[in-house]
């Protein structure tokens, strides 16, 4: 399902350098139309190849204005279904409307720490420079293997 | 000065270690790093570069909703390499699988502290798994979670770990640069940035390439808008082993591919439908398709008759019923959710609904989207299944990549282990995740933990190298040059025709890829043959392949967006070519339901039981490919029946 940007939502991201669905999308698909040459619309984005996009929905969960959605692709699937997600901090919430009209809605857990919090090293022990020659453990794992498994099954050490 | 289309401006930059992409192997890489070069008390620069944005980048884009490798208590690593080794029909390293079964669960930790939503018990909620909570388990070695943001929070913490200034974005590495005293040695790296007309050329004593695995090298099985509907993500166009053969480094079991049985058309995941709801898989006649075909496996004695038998036979299983006309091949989530709901209160039957579609929208919107146009409600309607176009990786459940040096404790043979843990080859370039081939099954959680065993050596290998200082084997300007050959291209004969596509000069990226994904698709067991290839349509393939390797020089850019296209679209083509090269050397179908080779369509154990390795020769153009032995490192008797 490629991702189409509604006209009307889409304020190319009050024309900062970078606008959020050209930042994220990871098959640089999105791209913001400055002055109207190739869409029509001029600072807005779109979809400069349809038909490369992975529906990862990277863009749509990013955009501010909530003004991406997808359409799924047109050679495979019946029209009128969609999928549409609200991303939040901690949750997203997914509305899904079939073809015949049924609609259905989860929410999910996306994260159990507030964005940014992360303290990557924080009550970590530092590094031990006399391990590093072990061509195994990690740096948090004092010298030590993680995990040691029954020697018994190392064959060839017998 | 900053650069223009025609003329980009070329930034040089020097670095000690040098991680290309930003996956989940660099993620990991990222994190292991500091404490180490802390601890050196040397000034270790490090720089991150990625062509996409770390928080989204990578195969985890849109999510996971399970970690595939977490060993737990109740499992010992030598089950782990077992595993791996059976279901890749045998030829594996048990040295890096097994150490990465020992070492994988940390990463798994970290996650979870990082804010992962990992799913617990009942009595276990709130418990972390390092403290003892037992998890979900959809799967002997898999846990379930709740991953959409699985690559924001690990980027976040790899990007923290790193600092932001050491990372650059949208900058595609094209190709890396041998040493010019040591051609056995890397010394750097360029590529350009696709947001900008600047071209980047590193110097570095060590770098760590991972760039995911290969797709779209193959004809897909949609070719109009849904081309980009493919299972593993479209943008891993095989620079991992493109780049790393250019270099010098031997590659292992590129003939290994990946084909996975999916929900036809969207590619949505079935594990969770196999192993959490019991489904079963059928013929159109509601025929469990492993049951009737079952003596099938008694051909491929031992892969076969393990317990659990090689995905690429479960494959092959299916595969016979659709090439006898009794297709389509269905799960039956019908009669799976019917009877679970036998047993289940109304509540439950909700909140197993909610995690069948979980499972989609964690990580195959797609998916969903396919399910809600076509009216598809699971407990009402069962779903084709179909085999995918062919996928190249190392991570997932393919063993293809580059040959590693592994861990030296663990009675592996000597050859095994020649420096640096994860250096390949050529002195300096490490790799891991989708790069580190003949292993396999490592998924999100083993290749952070691989990109963290790499960058512990990597730090090793630049204090062991302090006195070395790297000096490109070509000029930057030889090397700027060909990278802008493209733009070139266009410039140069952009006026010869009035329609911008259709020029006798110069082929856009585009109609390259479909020509090599015809002729991969055609000649090389894609899907129009039922993934069937022969000695002589491999020798139509070379000959093809050979004339679309030259015709590339002729690649046009238009922008920097199809730059970036026409550069991958060169890694796809020497990526094909080795899987090519590896299929016609290895004179056995190893892994039947992945591809066939009809003039030895069998295992041979007694002449195949072997790796098979190769180098190319980027001057002669040529690929060397060679037998490697095999050796077991733990027992595989104990998986049989
Ligand atoms: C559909 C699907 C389902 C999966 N399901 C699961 C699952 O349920 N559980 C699980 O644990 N794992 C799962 N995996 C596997 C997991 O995602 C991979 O094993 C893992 O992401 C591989 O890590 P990597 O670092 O090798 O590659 P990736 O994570 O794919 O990262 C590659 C990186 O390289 C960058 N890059 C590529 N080329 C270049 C270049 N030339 N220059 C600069 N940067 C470049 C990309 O932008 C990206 O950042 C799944 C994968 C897919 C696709
Ligand atoms: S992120 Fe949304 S608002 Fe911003 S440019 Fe893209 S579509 Fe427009
Ligand atoms: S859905 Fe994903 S691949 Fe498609 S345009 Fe958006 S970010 Fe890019």
């Amino acid at each position: 399902m490629p991702t189409f940007v509604r006209t009307e939502k889409c304020d190319g991201c009050k024309g900062q350098d970078r606008t959020a669905c050209m930042y994220i999308c990871p098959h640089d698909l999105m791209k913001l139309d400055k002055d109207g040459s190739e869409t029509g619309h001029a600072m807005k984005s779109f979809n400069q190849e349809p038909e490369q996009c992975w529906e990862c929905y990277s863009c749509i969960k990013i955009c501010p204005q909530n003004a991406i959605e997808a359409r799924a692709y047109a050679d495979i699937v019946p029209m009128g279904g969609s999928v549409q997600p609200l991303r939040g901090t901690d949750s997203i919430m997914w509305t899904i409307k079939f073809r015949n009209g049924t609609m259905k809605r989860f929410k999910f857990p996306i994260r159990t720490t507030p964005e940014g919090s992360i303290q990557p090293y924080e009550g970590k022990p530092e590094a031990d420079i006399a391990n590093i020659k072990e061509d195994k453990g990690f740096f948090n794992n004092e010298g030590k293997i993680p995990y040691m498994g029954n020697p018994d099954e190392l064959i060839l050490l017998k | 000065m900053s650069g223009t289309f025609e003329t980009p401006e070329v930034i040089e930059e020097t670095v000690d270690i040098l991680l290309i992409g930003g996956g989940m192997g660099a993620c990991g890489a990222a994190y292991e790093l500091g404490p180490w070069i802390k601890a050196s008390g040397e000034d270790i620069k490090v720089k991150l570069v990625d062509k996409a944005a770390m928080d989204r980048s990578g195969a985890v884009a849109q999510g996971l909703s399970a970690i595939n490798t977490y060993i737990g208590t109740e499992q010992d690593p030598a089950d782990y390499a077992r595993m791996v080794s059976n279901d890749l029909m045998g030829i594996t390293r048990d040295d890096l699988a097994y150490d990465l079964g020992r070492h994988v669960d940390d990463s798994v930790h970290l996650f979870e502290e990082w804010g992962l939503p990992i799913w617990k018990q009942p009595g276990d909620e709130g418990k972390a798994l390092k403290d003892g909570g037992m998890p979900v388990r959809s799967g002997k070695w898999q846990i379930m979670i709740n991953g959409e943001s699985y690559k924001w929070i690990v980027a976040e913490a790899a990007k923290k770990a790193l600092g932001t200034e050491n990372i650059q974005e949208r900058v595609f590495i094209v190709k890396l640069v041998n040493d010019k005293n040591d051609p056995k040695r890397i010394a750097g790296a360029v590529g350009f940035s696709t947001r900008e007309n600047k071209i980047y050329v590193y110097t570095f004593k060590a770098c760590l390439l991972v760039c995911g695995g290969a797709v779209n090298i193959f004809r897909p099985r949609s070719v109009g808008e849904g081309t980009g509907r493919a299972w593993y993500p479209v943008w891993n166009s095989g620079s991992t082993y493109s780049m790393a053969a250019e270099a010098g480094a031997e590659l292992t079991m590129m003939e290994n591919r990946f084909v996975p049985a999916r929900f036809k058309d969207g590619y949505g995941p079935v594990g969770a439908w196999f192993l959490l709801f019991k489904a079963k898989a059928t013929n159109a006649f509601g025929e469990v398709y492993m049951d009737k075909n079952k003596e099938l496996l008694n051909d491929y004695p031992p892969y076969g008759l393990a317990k659990v038998p090689a995905s690429c036979l479960r494959n092959h299983l299916m595969m016979k019923e659709m090439r006898e006309g009794r297709g389509p091949i269905y799960m039956d989530t019908v009669a799976a959710l019917g009877k679970l709901a036998e047993t289940m209160t109304p509540k439950e039957i909700k909140h197993l609904e909610a995690e069948a579609w979980e499972d989609f929208l964690d990580m195959c919107i797609g998916q969903a989207g396919v399910w809600a146009g076509e009216n598809i409600e699971p407990e009402k309607t069962n779903s084709e299944l179909m085999p995918t176009e062919p996928y190249l990786l190392g991570s997932h459940s393919g063993c293809c990549g580059i040959w590693v040096s592994g861990p030296t404790d663990l009675g592996a043979p000597e050859a095994w282990s020649w420096g640096y843990r994860s250096m390949t080859t050529i002195k300096g370039l490490f790799t891991a995740a989708d790069g580190v081939g003949a292993s396999g099954h490592k998924f999100s959680s083993g290749s952070h933990a691989e990109g963290r065993l790499a960058a512990k050596a990597m730090v090793q290998y630049v204090l062991d190298n302090k006195d070395y200082t790297p000096e490109l084997d070509t000029s930057v300007e030889e090397l700027t040059g060909d990278i802008y050959q493209p733009v070139r291209n266009y410039l140069e004969h952009k006026d010869y025709s009035t329609a911008i596509d259709v020029n006798p000069n110069y082929i856009t990226p585009k109609m390259l890829q479909f020509r090599l994904q015809k002729i991969m698709d055609e000649y090389v067991a894609g899907v129009a043959t039922m993934y069937q290839t022969n000695a002589k349509m491999m020798e139509v393939a070379e000959h093809k392949l050979g004339m679309l390797k030259e015709d590339a020089q002729k690649m046009r850019a238009k922008d920097l967006h199809e730059l970036l296209r026409a550069w991958e679209n060169y890694h796809r083509i020497l990526t094909a070519e080795a899987h090519m090269k590896h299929i016609q050397f290895r004179e056995e179908s190893r892994y039947p339901g992945f591809y066939y080779r009809m003039d030895f369509n069998l295992v041979d154990e007694e002449n195949w039981k072997c790796f098979v390795n190769s180098t190319y020769d980027k001057s002669t153009q040529t690929w060397n490919c060679f037998k490697v032995e095999h050796v077991d490192v733990v027992d595989k008797s104990v998986l049989m029946k």
